[in-house]
């Protein structure tokens, strides 16, 4: 049925686009630059298109009602006594129940078909393969890792258009969110956990990144820029970081996580291997889980190299 | 000896607070010297401050609603200013430390001291009077809650003046509230407060559970209970089911905080998530305190000036017991980017969406309540109009936040905000005002003036889009909740448009002001005073009896013969079909209560600032109190046949001298 029920559905979905967003610039939501984000777009519009078939006539039901029964009216029929009816009761009772029932249908589809957690299908994503990129928040800021290039930033995050990126997500202060508003999706940052999320940027641009849970003192000047560019231009970039003076092992790694505030954009020329897992186990007894094969790791350096703030 | 507490936490380099302070001293100088000057002291301390009559209990709770109600709304026009300012490099005015605790006082004042201040005020008046009872259950406690309440509230606004509020948020999120990153008193000021406040409500609970299940009028049946006692029956299980587990959860955090425990530290084998599960196990329930019994006012409020019974009791009857049920499995919808699995997404935002269903339905049983009837525009209606829109809306926003896919797009953004001031002030705000417009001539004898209630309705009505709307667009910018400052210029325009809705709901505030004091200015006026004690042609027993009632409310406890039991006496005629009197078993006033909230705050402050004898000695002193209340024999009389008929009488002249006008 909802394989029936969608493309109709959808049909609606530009027109609400349309004319939200004549007028308005900047809302980033409404016109997202990568697939996961435009998927939980048209839900949001969908859901607005449903839900307004029964909001707009109750209002305009209230309005009218309260009109045409004013007490001034004499000419309006007056039913002292009369309270139930059970067509009426049936419709109110049925009308928001089929409604709710079309949702759910809705929300258990997209729920598991956008789960943060899952990969996006090769129809979506293609078949190049995923770019891994670890991602700490700090006190105010981020550090975003990328093990398979053995290079680290802050405050900013390269990715090559077209290409799916599999974020795992940590914290080493308080909990954060991690948001990129035009990619869609949010997912918690939390100490001593992983989260995960997949995203894809379809379009090269600037986009913004920001923490959308407060963490404290620096929260709004926590935020990063998201370049979204091509395959080599990303290359270009990862030599440009490559080039840095600076490096990142778990001697120096306190030095850049201390809290600061509107932090600049840092490059890291190598990362130690394993810092990521490194900076979760620390709160875990030196243990992480390993999430592509669900292994326990014990990291044994992680609590003396890394000066558990306490 | 003083603990943490030394000159460097008055905060006199602050001027903004400084200013207040002179504000509210001048303020409270003028109101103690106004009470001495008329003398007024032991009338106040005997009737008032001693009390134990539910009716004037729930008018202090209301007056420190309204009290609440303008610190709140203070924080949040200085958080509408700042972001109206503090653009492109300008800091604005208000730095992250000042900033942080006001987004976070305004919360915890608005919910715990105004919100549910007021619902338990409105739950007092009209509950044992709507039930033909002559107390709540439990005098004394009742009395006791209302100081828990009151004490809690001064304690957090002490956090002015002295030291510093939480900068945590509403809810305190730890590891942020853990002393590893709030290292202050700003967080135990917020876990004395609500703790302090939670147990006031936790004895309202069951102190009215008790009261509807046992107090009823004979022939009052639970289908002829008035559907404003139901709600607050309702109410009053949620309460009682969930408030305990704000008070393990706080606690829990208070342990962390004090003794150095790891309930949801980062490290030692914390879970913050935990916090965030049992916070919200408590904080989703809460809405529907705050809510609930706001739809019983709206009920009561348009059957009554529709002329007619409500549509659909029994349906109103089950679907507010099934918001009750459902409002404990939807808690982890406020958590949906936690990284839960998608069963458990799913499972908790289908289970969202069905809790439209009933409430959905409420709102239809309103609209045929008007069909048909003859709709009198009165300030309650009015607010119960700008209610029904308003509401419509917010479920609307609240339904597309309750689906995963979408709420890992507005998570924690300014559209979450929009929605919940939405269903917050659309729903429960103007419930409450619409209440108190209702049932103000009760309590008091006379009316509030319409005009200024109406214009007090459109401000808030209009103020609230112009504030709002801009804020759901800002959540479609992306635009995160309690930032400080910003740079993005798309932004910018519809924080100003936000700013000018807050200026309007202060005009809106201000007309409520002067819509009070017109109505005492004014309240001898013949058109204002209520001599019949059923200004509105009610349908409820609190309209059978005076305004205000005698102490003991009903000189012979009524019978009831159907649902909307006095409308069917006065079609049948059965008003005043005289009984024998008998002499009447009250509750005498105590100041039990005051003193075990003036101890309790002063347990709260020396536990906040480590003053650790004061802790003790204030401790002490509650227990001895509950002691020497126990303890007391002396804590009843019985009103004499002679006063209680000289009362009726007057009563009598009264509705004489009105029909013959």
């Amino acid at each position: 049925m909802i394989t029936k029920l969608k493309p109709a559905l959808r049909g609606l979905v530009p027109l609400g686009t349309v004319l939200l967003l004549s007028g308005c610039s900047g809302l980033d939501l409404l016109d997202p630059r990568g697939p996961v984000g435009l998927e939980e777009r048209n839900v949001l519009l969908l859901e607005f298109a449903i839900m307004m078939c029964i909001v707009v006539p109750t209002i305009v039901l209230t309005i009218y009602y309260a009109w045409k029964y004013r007490a001034s009216n004499t000419s309006a029929e007056y039913l002292p006594n009369w309270s139930h009816s059970n067509k009426i009761e049936v419709a109110i009772w049925g009308i928001p129940t089929l409604i709710i029932f079309v949702l759910g249908i809705i929300s258990y589809d997209t729920t598991h078909r956008l789960d943060p957690y899952r990969p996006l299908s090769p129809a979506v994503a293609g078949t190049k393969p995923a770019l891994n990129v670890e991602v700490v928040a700090l006190d105010w800021k981020w550090m975003f890792i990328y093990p398979d290039q053995g290079i680290a930033t802050i405050n900013q995050l390269a990715i090559p258009t077209n290409t799916q990126i599999s974020f795992r997500i940590t914290s080493d202060t308080v909990m954060n969110s991690f948001f990129i508003p035009r990619l869609g999706s949010m997912i918690y940052a939390m100490a001593g956990m992983q989260t995960q999320l997949h995203l894809l940027a379809s379009q090269s641009g600037d986009y913004l990144g920001e923490s959308s849970q407060f963490s404290g003192r620096g929260f709004s000047d926590m935020k990063f820029r998201t370049l979204a560019m091509d395959d080599s231009e990303f290359n270009a970039w990862v030599d440009k970081v490559r080039a840095s003076s600076d490096t990142l092992d778990s001697n120096d790694y306190s030095k850049y996580a201390a809290p600061s505030e509107a932090a600049p954009v840092q490059y890291f020329s190598h990362v130690q291997p394993g810092l990521f897992e490194g900076i979760i186990a620390k709160y875990n007894n030196g243990m992480v889980i390993d999430k592509s094969t669900g292994k326990v790791m014990h990291m044994q350096s992680a609590m003396s190299d890394m000066q558990m703030k306490e | 000896m003083l603990g943490k507490l030394t000159w460097s936490a008055i905060p006199i380099d602050v001027p903004i607070l400084v200013g207040t302070f002179v504000g509210v001293a001048i303020a409270g100088i003028a109101v103690l010297g106004l009470v001495t000057y008329y003398g007024k002291w032991g009338y106040l301390w005997r009737e008032w401050l001693t009390s134990v009559d539910h009716k004037r209990l729930g008018a202090m709770y209301i007056i420190l609603a309204v009290v609440m109600l303008f610190r709140g709304f203070a924080d949040a026009i200085m958080m509408r200013t700042q972001l109206a300012l503090a653009y492109a490099g300008n800091p604005g005015y208000l730095p992250p430390h000042h900033y942080d605790q006001i987004f976070s006082a305004h919360g915890t004042i608005m919910i715990f001291f105004m919100a549910m201040a007021f619902m338990t005020g409105l739950l007092n008046i009209a509950v044992p009077l709507q039930i033909g009872a002559r107390d709540v259950a439990f005098p004394f406690l009742n009395s006791l809650s209302f100081w828990m309440t009151a004490i809690s509230a001064i304690l957090i606004n002490v956090s002015l003046f002295v030291g510093e509020f939480s900068q945590c948020g509403w809810l305190a999120y730890p590891p942020l509230s853990e002393s590893q990153f709030s290292p202050g008193v700003g967080v135990d000021y917020y876990i004395w407060a609500v703790q302090l406040s939670g147990v006031g409500t936790l004895l309202t609970g069951v102190n009215f559970f008790t009261t509807i299940v046992k107090m009823r009028a004979p022939g009052m049946t639970w289908m002829r209970l008035p559907v404003f006692t139901w709600t607050a029956f309702v109410t009053t299980i949620l309460i009682m089911v969930s408030f305990p587990i704000l008070t393990v959860t706080l606690g829990m955090l208070g342990l962390d905080r004090y003794f150095g425990m790891h309930f949801f530290t980062n490290d030692g084998g914390g879970n913050q998530m935990l916090y965030l599960s049992m916070i919200w196990a408590w904080g989703h329930p809460e809405v529907y305190i705050l809510v609930i019994p706001a739809f019983g006012v709206f009920s009561e409020v348009v059957s009554t000036f529709s002329g007619k019974p409500l549509f659909g009791y029994k349906t109103m009857v089950y679907a507010t017991c099934s918001i009750g049920v459902l409002s404990f499995v939807v808690w982890v919808h406020h958590f949906f980017t936690m990284g839960a699995g998608a069963n458990v997404n799913t499972f908790f935002g289908i289970a969202t969406m069905i809790i439209a269903v009933p409430t959905g339905v409420k709102i239809f049983n309103w609209l045929f309540t008007m069909y048909k009837g003859r709709v009198q525009m009165h300030a309650s209606m009015w607010w119960t109009l700008g209610f029904m829109i308003t509401f419509s809306i917010g479920g609307m926003t609240g339904v597309m936040m309750a689906m995963p896919a979408a709420d890992w797009l507005v998570h924690n953004s300014l559209f979450l905000i929009a929605h919940f001031h939405n269903v917050i002030i659309g729903g429960v705000y103007f419930g409450y005002i619409a209440g108190l417009n209702y049932w103000f001539p009760k309590v008091f004898g006379f009316k509030l003036n319409e005009k200024w209630g109406i214009r007090s309705f459109w401000c808030w009505f209009v103020g609230f889009y112009l504030a709002f709307i801009p804020l759901y667009v800002l959540g479609f910018m992306g635009m995160s909740r309690r930032m400080n400052h910003y740079d993005n210029p798309d932004w910018y325009p519809w924080m100003l448009v936000a700013e000018a809705g807050a200026i309007l709901i202060m005009v809106g505030i201000a007309c409520m002001l002067v819509q009070i004091y017109v109505s005492i200015r004014d309240r001898a006026l013949p058109e204002n005073v209520d001599l019949t004690g059923d200004p509105w042609n009610g349908r409820t027993l609190e309209w059978s009896i005076s305004s205000p009632p005698p102490a003991y409310n009903f000189a012979v406890v009524p019978t009831v013969y159907g649902l909307d039991a006095f409308h069917h006496d006065k079609e049948l005629g059965r008003q005043g079909t005289h009984k024998e009197f008998e002499p009447i078993h009250m509750p005498k006033n105590t100041a039990a209560g005051v003193f075990v909230g003036a101890f309790s705050f002063l347990l709260g402050f020396g536990a906040i600032w480590y003053i650790w004898w004061l802790a003790a000695i204030s401790m002490l002193g509650i227990i001895v109190t509950v002691i020497m209340r126990s303890a007391n024999t002396d804590i009843d009389y019985y009103v004499p046949v002679s006063e209680i008929e000289h009362n009726e009488a007057e009563q009598s002249r009264r509705l004489v001298a009105q029909a013959a006008e």
